[in-house]
């Protein structure tokens, strides 16, 4: 067994200096890497180009890090819960690339796939396409979109081991997993974290070859953006 | 003249048993409480779930199973999670039967535009763009004009894109219509509503052949 098991947060987070490009999973607030945008925002690191679904709400998760301002770039889908976001992006602090999200994800999994670029209809026709190259295929006209290079990956996952194998829950899951072995290092942090040969091999959803380094995070809090409950009848 | 749940109600009729269903923020959510109970339907979100139940009992909700809204949602018996990737491949595989969403504007065309107001609001398109460049049913739920009474049904949109030449059929306030190769074919008229209401309330190319019916709810 390799162990990717990392002592500390610390140790998790060694190497990230300012001016990097960084993936972190989660779509909303919902499976994001608490833990290492905890530390991130600890540590006062700058100049970041972030790479993320959503950029967080005013004060959670990414909105954070745009809350001290060490965020130069955000590439997302949507950025509408975050008022911090809208100021910062109006005003010209903020430089923004908007991306469909299934193109955002792809452009995860080619990263981590070893694909260059690959072709895909959504945009086409729109600002999204504008000086990308395009191209016909059975009638159909489809943009060329490139693979993301980003030097870290966060994860979260449900549950891990050792050997940097993952589980996730639920809808928490969603980009985490193109995102795993996307960047040069992928740092993976989880809620439970077992030993080596506890998970069940055909229950992984991610094998530890993706990921560099793995931890148990201290805690979290798992916030809820739009609680929609009914009442019991 | 139809409110928005009229307008979810004319749409629940378009969901055919066996359907899997994408539904759009807004109006389009409120589709699935009108669906009738005597089909199989399931409904995808793009965050990784197919098969989302109603909203949980209080209580019950799960920070880890939301829907793309951000709202806590339960899942159904069949139901499955999964990875944005595989999401968009169901999406863009053409996998996913029919898809419901809003629009600021649409022209006579099918072009869509829902995701940006240059200057007032930039919230990003979400998985808009990867919906309609690929579904081959697309039904757009909106308002047949704007607050100052001026058409969103328009020869050409004026916002920035979000897709063109993709919306098939529209539900607005005022009429069902479905967009053809020479513009919008007016379908059903909203209960109250003249055909001469809707011609008014249309700036793009419209096309009326014979009596329009009032559309049943």
């Amino acid at each position: 067994m390799i162990n990717k098991k990392v002592a500390n947060i610390n140790e998790a987070m060694h190497g990230v200096t300012d001016n990097m490009t960084l993936m972190l999973g989660g779509f909303g607030l919902c499976g994001i890497p608490e833990n290492a945008i905890a530390h991130l925002v600890k540590t006062g690191v700058k100049g970041l180009t972030c790479i993320s679904n959503n950029a967080g709400v005013d004060d959670f998760g990414l909105g954070l890090l745009l809350h001290k301002h060490q965020i130069k770039k955000m590439i997302s889908s949507y950025v509408g819960e975050n008022d911090e976001f809208e100021r910062q992006m109006l005003s010209g602090e903020l430089d923004v690339e908007l991306v469909p999200q299934g193109t955002l994800v792809e452009r995860c999994r080619a990263a981590q796939s070893g694909f260059p670029a690959f072709y895909t209809p959504a945009g086409f026709g729109t600002e999204v396409a504008e000086g990308k190259e395009t191209r016909e295929f059975n009638g159909k006209m489809y943009v060329l979109e490139k693979a993301f290079e980003a030097d870290f990956a966060f994860v979260k996952a449900w549950k891990g081991d050792e050997a940097g194998n993952l589980i996730f829950k639920g809808t928490a899951r969603n980009f985490n997993p193109a995102m795993c072995g996307a960047a040069k290092i992928t740092v993976a942090e989880v809620e439970e974290l077992v030993p080596a040969g506890t998970l069940d091999p055909n229950q992984i959803h991610i094998p530890g070859i993706f990921i560099q380094r793995i931890f148990q995070g201290e805690v979290y809090e798992k916030r809820i953006e739009q609680r929609t409950v009914r009442k019991k009848s | 003249m139809l409110d928005k749940t009229g307008i979810a109600k004319r749409i629940a009729k378009e969901v055919k048993d066996g359907y899997y269903v994408n539904l759009g923020i807004g109006i389009p959510t409120l589709v699935a409480n009108y669906v009738r109970n005597d089909i199989e339907v399931e409904f995808q979100s793009e965050n990784g779930v197919l098969g989302m139940g109603p909203f949980p009992f209080e209580g019950d909700e799960d920070a880890d199973i939301i829907n793309a809204g951000k709202q806590t949602i339960t899942t159904l018996p069949g139901a499955s999670f999964f990875d944005s990737s595989m999401s968009f491949s169901m999406i863009r595989g053409k996998h996913v039967d029919l898809t419901i969403l809003g629009a600021m504007e649409v022209s006579e065309s099918g072009d869509i535009a829902n995701w940006k107001i240059p200057g007032k609001m930039v919230k990003g398109m979400g998985g808009a763009m990867d919906l309609v460049a690929s579904a081959e049913n697309i039904i757009v739920a909106m308002m047949h004009t704007n607050r100052e009474g001026e058409s969103k049904l328009l020869k050409k949109c004026s916002l920035p894109l979000t897709g063109v030449a993709c919306v098939k059929k529209i539900v607005t306030n005022l009429a069902v219509l479905e967009v053809t190769k020479d513009g919008f074919k007016l379908v059903e008229r909203a209960p109250g509503i003249s055909v001469e209401d809707i011609i008014k309330a249309t700036e793009g190319k419209l096309i009326i052949e014979g009596d329009i019916p009032e559309m049943s709810i």
